[in-house]
């Protein structure tokens, strides 16, 4: 008796895990379409075109823990000696989850004095942030940083 | 309604790298919100924002909704001579905005 008992409560908690995890599927693809890491690339394609992006150089500066994506204080800095012949034309900026992959371009130029940009940002899921430089030369040169948000933003309800 | 914040050095040796901060106050508004009843928020945002110095651009950024509300940029440039700062916010619905800032150069 006791062991019946004990099956079925088993069975039936086996059961409404499995539907729970059933129900979930539908609530996740519901959700906004979030910028997939493709989209990702594509965006860096539209900015550098066939052109190789190397890894360094850039310095992307952002809490890797942060609470409220809604605001996420963001510099960007490239290590250049900002003369006449050698500068950064323009700094880009993307994300991997948002619903855009975008985050915005910012164009400097050799009166810049120093290639840096702060900003604040949203966020609407942890991911990777890559930020992109052009030089003058128009070489391309990246880093990218992975960020845990706790509370997200964009997708939220507007009250 | 809209309103800016800029923060310029009053002045500066000729030659010194100097710091521009800017504040624009608007909503972002990114287009992927929805109401309580499911309507999409349509999306408000500033697009553009440009920097000249006397006149030549020196500094210019493509904003997108993934910007924060009161889209705040800080850029860095040469002071090379004493003159004016024109700031120039572009956006969604019509939205355009000015500021200016002067500073001497000695």
């Amino acid at each position: 008796m006791r062991t019946l008992e004990q099956t079925s409560r088993r069975r039936f908690l086996g059961l409404a895990g499995s539907t729970a995890v059933l129900g979930a599927i539908p609530i996740v693809t519901v959700r906004p379409a979030e910028a997939t890491p493709a989209m990702l690339a594509t965006a860096i394609r539209n900015v550098v075109g066939e052109a190789p992006v190397r890894i360094g150089k850039v310095k992307l500066d952002v809490p890797p823990l942060v609470e409220n994506g809604n605001t996420v204080p963001m510099t960007v800095s490239v290590q250049n000696p900002m003369t006449a012949n050698d500068y950064v034309k323009s700094i880009h900026v993307f994300n991997e989850k948002n619903p855009q992959p975008n985050v915005g371009n910012f164009y400097l130029g050799p009166h810049a004095g120093r290639a840096q940009i702060s900003t604040r940002i949203r966020l609407a899921d942890s991911q990777k942030i890559v930020a992109i430089a052009r030089l003058s030369d128009d070489s391309f040169w990246s880093t990218s940083v992975d960020v845990v948000v706790t509370l997200a933003a964009c997708t939220e309800e507007v009250i | 309604m809209a309103s800016a914040l800029i923060n310029v050095p009053k002045r500066a040796k000729r030659g010194e790298i100097i710091e521009i901060k800017t504040l624009m106050s608007h909503i972002m508004e990114t287009g992927y919100r929805h109401t309580a009843t499911g309507e999409v928020v349509p999306r408000d945002i500033i697009t553009s924002f440009v920097c000249r110095y006397n006149g030549v651009e020196i500094f210019h950024a493509d904003l997108f909704p993934a910007i924060a509300a009161n889209p705040f940029i800080t850029f860095f440039t040469v002071a090379t001579e004493s003159g004016k700062f024109d700031f120039e916010w572009i956006g969604d619905k019509g939205f355009a905005e000015t500021a200016s800032a002067s500073i001497l150069v000695e």
